[in-house]
């Protein structure tokens, strides 16, 4: 799920940025007041952190491409270490992560970075954990059989079912901020039919994966996990406004995906606005006619922002727009003086670095 | 690649900060270039070419290192080719489509911010790319993590190693590892390095480490001039977005 550099125009790589910014500053304020809480302070956690990162790094290492969408399938652990560390340490740890692997093992972009700790950890460790996991944990299901046994159940059902949904979710803001930055020639349609696909598969090993793991934790040593079996003795009571908020990104995010489907036709755009309640659209998106307006002003305004943050505008040579030829075809004997400098850089360079060598150190 | 971040060059003596700047500022530019702009963007290729030969590493290193990569990162518009249909261009009497050109463009933008990017770390390293972010007041949980998390996985690779050995020393002829043992594999190992992490984390609260790593002062070479080299090479990558290069020289040559 790791998208490279070139998948991401500036101004949607510079909104993930900043949204991923702002979710990391919550989560580290978060970690801070429980600092002060509780007696598990950050400095106590850090070495459990690192550990999971590395282990989760280790996981993803393995992965595999999806052809021509310039993205990877793998394992992504968001989950994982959710239910170990809780979502705040967890999303600290998948950021770690994720630099890692773009800094070291070039896995994602630099400028992507932004977007892939949103697609793959965003997802898992707050969707997942507060949507999903935690609702689990603390029902009543299961309730017949002893504690044990009903926590053993609850840690299956919930780590597949939030494997595959935040990872739908994941897939799908891939697809999402690829086709938001025009970049693919890739159709809307068909770049979802060949993502999701695979990635329900994975979502579907990653669960089983996941609840293997915790079920070992959760046989040796249960106090690992928090969550399980605290319906009762935990005071902690879990935020309305929380969910809601929730909610409504996730709304957004899929919201925004699905109005630029019928913004990637020249005239799906006129097709979406008008008329299209009769013949059953929204319903066909499975929204209703209110949030589907609201969906497409919040893929109008981020549309808006990413105008005013591309920091450079993608059409600098105004002209060239009716004929592409021209930038591409321009200048070849140019290109070929670039490509003699590029050459003649490489030599010499090479000559520098041999005696550069040479010399005692 | 520690040991080539270990190295000294011109570029390896540059403030961290100076270089996450350029290689951040030239993948943004780079990332920028219309789809089309096939001869625009193949400038770009000087920058790291440059990099790498002042640096005294090898470009081949680059490939060789991230040859797993690579693939993946041109497979990126693989399927352009078949959407975008419309001719740009004859060459004698072959047709080249628009799809070719976007291809082509996106696998260069893919190849050259890679390059970049190999480059800001092989020259820089972890601990340098830590203390730029600490400058740009990264909160100190996450460099500190970083470079924790950096060190760990060396240490899980090798308690990895140690029980796939110890698993198929007991479970000879088998190749791999059950699917009925991954769990139990994945949570003693979590477990194992869990316990070893904690030693030693506390003996590093031990030898007086409170959350965060001082490292000794950076014998670089003068801000000043790192600051300098940053801004210029900045102005230069923003020329050749704003003039298309090649074209210019096309026209000198024409005329």
């Amino acid at each position: 799920m790791h998208m490279a550099d070139a998948l991401l125009s500036p101004g949607v790589a510079a909104t993930m940025y900043a949204a991923t910014a702002v979710t990391a500053g919550i989560s580290i304020s978060r970690l801070r007041k429980q600092e002060k809480l509780e007696v598990d302070p950050t400095a106590v956690k850090l070495p459990t952190m690192a550990v999971m990162s590395a282990l989760v790094f280790a996981g993803q290492m393995i992965n595999y491409t999806i052809p021509g969408t310039g993205s990877s399938g793998h394992l992504c652990g968001g989950m994982m270490l959710t239910a170990l560390l809780g979502p705040y340490a967890g999303f600290l740890s998948m950021i770690v992560v994720l630099t890692i692997q773009c800094l070291f093992f070039a896995d994602g972009g630099l400028m992507a970075l932004g977007a892939n700790v949103w697609n793959m950890a965003f997802y898992g460790c707050f969707v997942g954990y507060f949507l999903i996991y935690l609702p689990i944990m603390r029902s009543k299901l299961f309730s017949g059989r002893d504690a044990k046994a009903a926590g053993r159940l609850k840690i299956i059902l919930a780590s597949i079912l939030g494997c595959v949904i935040t990872l739908q979710l994941g897939a799908f803001s891939v697809v999402a901020e690829t086709s938001l930055s025009g970049i693919t020639e890739l159709p809307f349609g068909t770049f979802c039919g060949i993502m999701l696909p695979i990635h329900l598969a994975i979502g579907l090993v990653e669960g089983l994966i996941t609840a293997a793991v915790l079920l070992f934790v959760y046989e040796t040593r249960p106090e690992l996990l928090r969550d399980v079996n605290t319906a009762e003795t935990d005071g902690k009571h879990w935020s309305a406004v929380g969910t809601l908020v929730m909610l409504a990104v996730v709304a957004l995010v899929v919201g925004g995906g699905l109005s630029l489907k019928a913004s990637s036709k020249p005239d799906g755009l006129e097709w979406s606005i008008f008329g299209n309640a009769e013949e059953g659209y929204s319903a066909n998106m499975g929204l209703d006619e209110e949030s589907y307006g609201v969906e497409s002003q919040a893929a109008a305004a981020a549309q808006s922002i990413q105008e005013k943050t591309a920091f450079l505008p993608d059409y600098a040579f105004a002209g060239d727009e009716e004929n592409p030829a021209g930038t591409s075809v321009s200048g070849i004997a140019g290109s070929a003086i670039v490509a003699i400098v590029a050459a003649l850089i490489c030599v010499i360079g090479g000559f520098f670095r041999k005696k550069h060598e040479g010399l005692p150190a | 690649m520690d040991q080539l971040a270990a190295r000294s060059s011109m570029i390896h003596n540059m403030t961290p900060l100076s270089k996450l700047w350029i290689a951040v500022f030239y993948i943004l530019v780079t990332v920028s270039f219309h789809k089309y702009d096939i001869s625009g963007l193949f400038v770009m290729v000087l920058f790291p070419l440059l990099g790498y030969q002042l640096s005294y590493i090898p470009v081949l290193t680059c490939f060789h290192k991230l040859r797993v990569v690579m693939p993946l990162v041109c497979a990126v518009g693989l399927l352009n080719p078949f959407y975008d249909r419309q001719i740009l261009l004859t060459v004698g009497t072959v047709g080249i489509s628009a799809g070719v050109i976007s291809m082509l463009t996106l696998m260069m933008k893919g190849v050259f911010c890679l390059m970049m990017s190999f480059l800001l770390v092989a020259t820089t390293g972890i601990t340098g790319i830590c203390s730029a972010l600490r400058q740009i007041r990264c909160p100190e949980v996450i460099t500190t993590l970083l470079l924790l998390t950096y060190r760990y996985i060396s240490l899980l690779l090798e308690e990895v190693s140690t029980m796939t050995t110890a698993y198929h020393l007991r479970a000879p002829g088998q190749k791999g590892i059950r699917m009925s043992a991954w769990g139990s594999f994945l949570g003693q190992l979590i477990l194992r390095s869990m316990d070893r992490a904690q030693g030693l984390y506390e003996s590093m609260m031990l030898r007086g480490f409170h959350g965060e790593f001082h490292s000794a002062a950076e014998n670089k070479g003068p801000r000043a001039v790192s600051a300098a080299v940053s801004v210029i090479c900045s102005i230069c990558v923003l020329a050749c977005r704003w003039y298309n290069i090649p074209a210019l020289l096309n026209s000198l040559v024409m005329f």
